[in-house]
């Protein structure tokens, strides 16, 4: 009963959306009020309705309803209840909903919270929506209806895949999909302005915080898929370029991109037609990530099911909304007016810099990620395009980044003070260089990248710092004065600072992980010692342990450091029977210095099982940790510039001249 | 100038477009692994039969000169999938008629022999390689592999991974029917 009740609300949130996409849009052309005031009901009708289904398929898998085929092809009675809530966004069929459900939420958010936004633009917007949602929720009715029954139902599930019962994983994909999705409803602004053919600052002011939103949760969902990769895989890395990986990352990328053009957009009235673009391509980026994961297009280790029906209903959809939205930009943006000027050195020009430079890096992952399927298309031959050709030309771009993101803060608008900057930042260059050639001398050794790395990273902190110590004149005024300052200064400016700190930070942990690491592979009987980066390992042996829904083999490795114990680690091997599949639990040893990481796996022959023998993986990777805390930092930057003043309060209002001169600049 | 500008993103889209119809064609499979070898000559080699075991060595010169097409499948006793592989294949010889040659891959010969008497014997003959060179002449990139090899050695088809499971088994029917490596009348 309970999914028919769903599988019923999934029909009527259709209707909702149809209505919605036609009835305030058309209310907006002819100025009928009534008909614009339908889309907050529909909006909010759409995403009760839902979250009823999505609820009703929750409620399937933590009862482990059997004649629900999704059930039974995800879940399996014995799967610990996080895994089996979790389980409902596993699949396509689920994992679709979530996805529906995080679209339908921006968009009741938008009708909701936008009391500040007129009516017309408001109207066009949340059409605009429900036009996404109209595709996704037929493509979800039509080709993957998550409430199909079988008859008859089967005594057990086949089990979620074991790999992906984990507690960061279970998290990942609602973290990543709000970041996903949550850029539809820029696309949708985007689409709406272009409809009206007028872009202002208000419209960027009230883009904003959705952007933001969106990217704060995009960044948490990378994170978190990354981390998981890390220590759930058993390989040690934390990024392998995987195409999977990289539609991720290529909203992310675009996405910083448009935050930062809707900055000017919003201040200076200038890069109209750009943010536009940006925030089309932004969602389009989206749209081709779920587009890539769920036809089987390309190779990778994580895909969804493949159907190629399903992959044609989505190219469909992609064809209607980037080819649709690009052609609206291509035929609109050109009368769009131009806005301020500025000169070639001052805050302007370092955002356009920064928006090249994530531009042309988006390019490059877009180009990487299809090449492989371009090629094959052109000449047959079949190429996999892999980490090597992403760190040749993606490393030295993020590096030419990282100098204008130090830089960028310290500029004013219009026009900066070439000699005032100069002697602004000559302290940090210093430092920075000293900081580098500290590490050259410290460390001897590593590759020569990893050292101008080092020297991007440092200027970035530094320059970061030196700028907030000048807005709150640290140490030139009484340090009660530079408190007051720091409490005066908008939350949006600490939180810049916090995020481009997050960015240094996160850069020391990636260059320490992948420049020192040090990586031993052993066949093991026990009694073997291994030593690695200043630690000696003894493999005591492996025992048999029963989890809940697996068997595991679990090796005890005892870490000591100069005869003194360090600590036990245990690293799993687990097989799950009814998924027949088997997972890598790896034991890690976590301190802000570095990670000793340690994995075991089944030998390689039966012969050599007899004797007892084990192959153990064990790694030292340093620092590997400030990834982590560095993407914390950006998420916390993030939120903060979210919870700014000027988007709680102040109303916005499209000015009747541009009173951007007004604005203090930041 | 201005227009075409801003209908570059429009046309990149389209282009993007055109290649992800192409690539969504149900016949193209990303993961498949194209084998330089199909339509060239089979590698000569000449290996011993497994130590212990009566089946008779095998060499190149055995799978040229057949009535029919045969297949070659590389096996060891160390590999899980070949154990479920090994009762899909036993079925091809006796249901089929299939004739079926194996190179038992780098396999201690004791552990091959244990493990061809717990499962039972389908191979008509049977090479060692024990150094994994001829794994090497083959182009394994890893075990089992499959092969269907023309009366004058050609080599018809490449099967990697396990022959087990409906598609994959209806796959590997389809490449035996149209090599004509069956009897007249099998595989109804």
């Amino acid at each position: 009963m309970v999914p028919e009740i769903g599988h019923f609300a999934l029909a009527l949130a259709l209707a909702l959306a149809l209505v919605q996409s036609v009835l305030p849009i058309a209310g907006a052309s002819r100025r009928n009020a009534v008909w614009m005031k339908s889309a907050q009901a529909t909006a909010i009708g759409q995403v009760l309705f839902v979250a009823i289904a999505f609820a009703a398929l929750m409620q399937a898998f933590i009862v482990s309803d059997f004649t629900v085929r999704n059930v039974v092809e995800n879940s399996h009675s014995l799967k610990p209840m996080l895994y089996k809530v979790a389980g409902t966004w596993g699949s396509h069929e689920g994992s679709l909903l979530l996805w529906i459900l995080i679209l339908a939420v921006f968009g009741a958010g938008v009708a909701w919270f936008g009391s500040n936004i007129p009516a017309e633009t408001k109207a066009r917007t949340l059409s605009v929506q429900a036009w996404i949602s109209v595709g996704f929720l037929s493509f979800l009715l039509l080709t993957s209806n998550p409430f199909e029954r079988v008859f008859p139902p089967p005594l057990d599930g086949n089990d979620l895949n074991p790999l992906l019962q984990d507690m960061g994983l279970a998290m990942h994909p609602p973290l990543l999909y709000f970041g996903y999705v949550g850029f539809s409803i820029v696309f949708s602004f985007a689409v709406a302005a272009l409809l009206e053919g007028r872009v202002d600052p208000a419209w960027a002011r009230w883009v904003r915080p959705w952007t933001l939103a969106a990217w704060v949760s995009l960044t948490a969902g990378i994170a978190l898929g990354s981390w998981w990769a890390y220590y759930e895989l058993g390989w040690g890395g934390w990024w392998f370029w995987d195409p999977v990986e990289n539609v991720s990352f290529m909203p992310w990328l675009l996405g910083t991109a448009l935050l930062h053009s809707a900055i000017v957009t919003e201040k200076r009235d200038a890069f109209k037609s750009w943010t536009i673009l940006l925030a089309i391509l932004t969602f389009s980026l989206s749209l081709l990530g779920t587009f890539i994961v769920r036809s089987g297009l390309l190779t990778s280790v994580h895909a969804f099911a493949v159907d190629p029906e399903r992959g044609l209903y989505i190219l469909g959809l992609l064809a209607v909304s980037i080819g649709g939205s690009l052609a609206l930009y291509a035929w609109r943006a050109p009368e769009m007016e131009p806005g301020g000027l500025f000169r070639p050195i001052s805050r302007e020009a370092g955002l356009l810099v920064n928006n090249l430079i994530l531009a042309a890096a988006t390019g490059t992952v877009l180009f990487g990620t299809l090449y492989p399927l371009i090629l094959e298309a052109i000449t047959g031959d079949k190429i996999s395009v892999g980490p090597p050709f992403f760190n040749a030309a993606f490393i030295p771009m993020m590096l030419a980044l990282v100098v204008f993101m130090g830089l960028g803060p310290f500029l004013s608008w219009k026009r900066a003070d070439i000699a005032g900057l100069l002697d602004r930042i000559r302290f940090v260059v210093v430092l920075a260089f000293i900081a580098a050639l500290a590490a050259w001398y410290l460390l001897n050794g590593g590759p020569i990248m990893a050292y101008l790395a080092i020297l991007g990273a440092a200027w970035l902190l530094f320059a970061t710092l030196r700028e907030w110590a000048l807005r709150i004149r640290l140490f030139e005024v009484p340090l009660a004065e530079s408190a007051r300052r720091a409490r005066n200064l908008p939350r949006a400016s600490h939180g810049m600072t916090l995020a481009h700190a997050g960015v240094a930070v996160l850069m020391m942990g990636m260059i320490g992980s992948t420049g020192w690491k040090s990586e031993e592979i052993v066949f093991a009987a026990p009694g073997t010692e291994v030593t690695i980066a200043g630690f000696d390992i003894t493999f005591e042996g492996a025992t048999q342990v029963q989890g809940p829904n697996y068997i595991a083999d679990r090796g005890t490795l005892v870490v000591r450091r100069d005869g003194e114990l360090v600590t036990t680690l245990f690293p799993e091997r687990r097989y799950y029977p009814v998924a027949e599949s088997q997972t890598t639990e790896s034991a890690i040893r976590s301190t802000l210095a570095g990670d000793l990481y340690t994995s075991i796996a089944t030998p390689a022959s039966d012969q050599v099982n007899n004797a007892g023998a084990w192959t153990l993986r064990i790694l030292y990777e340093p620092l590997v940790n400030l990834i982590w805390i560095g993407s914390i930092l950006l998420v916390i930057g993030g939120c903060l510039s979210l919870s700014d003043r000027r988007l709680r309060v102040g109303a916005p209002r499209r000015a009747k001249q541009p009173a951007s001169d007004a604005v203090p600049a930041e | 100038m201005k227009r075409l500008i801003a209908g570059l993103p429009f046309i990149a889209a389209v282009i993007f477009g055109g290649f992800f119809l192409w690539g969504l064609n149900p016949d193209r499979d990303p993961n498949e692994i194209p084998s330089v070898l199909i339509s060239q000559p089979a590698p000569a080699f000449d290996l011993d039969p497994v130590p212990g075991l009566e089946t008779p060595g095998l060499a190149r010169s055995d799978l040229v000169g057949n009535e029919r097409p045969v297949v070659v499948n590389v096996f060891a006793s160390w590999c899980v999938p070949c154990r479920a592989e090994h009762a899909v294949l036993t079925r091809f010889v006796e249901r089929e008629g299939m004739r079926l040659f194996g190179i038992n891959y780098k396999d201690k010969p004791e552990d091959a022999v244990k493990w061809l008497n717990d499962l039972g014997n389908p191979y008509e003959r049977i090479g060692s390689d024990l150094s994994g060179r001829t794994g090497i002449e083959w182009g394994l990139s890893g075990v089992p592999e499959t092969f269907i090899v023309d009366s004058d050695g050609t080599v018809l088809f490449r099967y990697v991974g396990p022959v087990v499971g409906p598609d994959a088994v209806e796959r590997f029917t389809q490449a035996l029917k149209q090599a004509g490596a069956l009897p007249n009348g099998a595989g109804s």
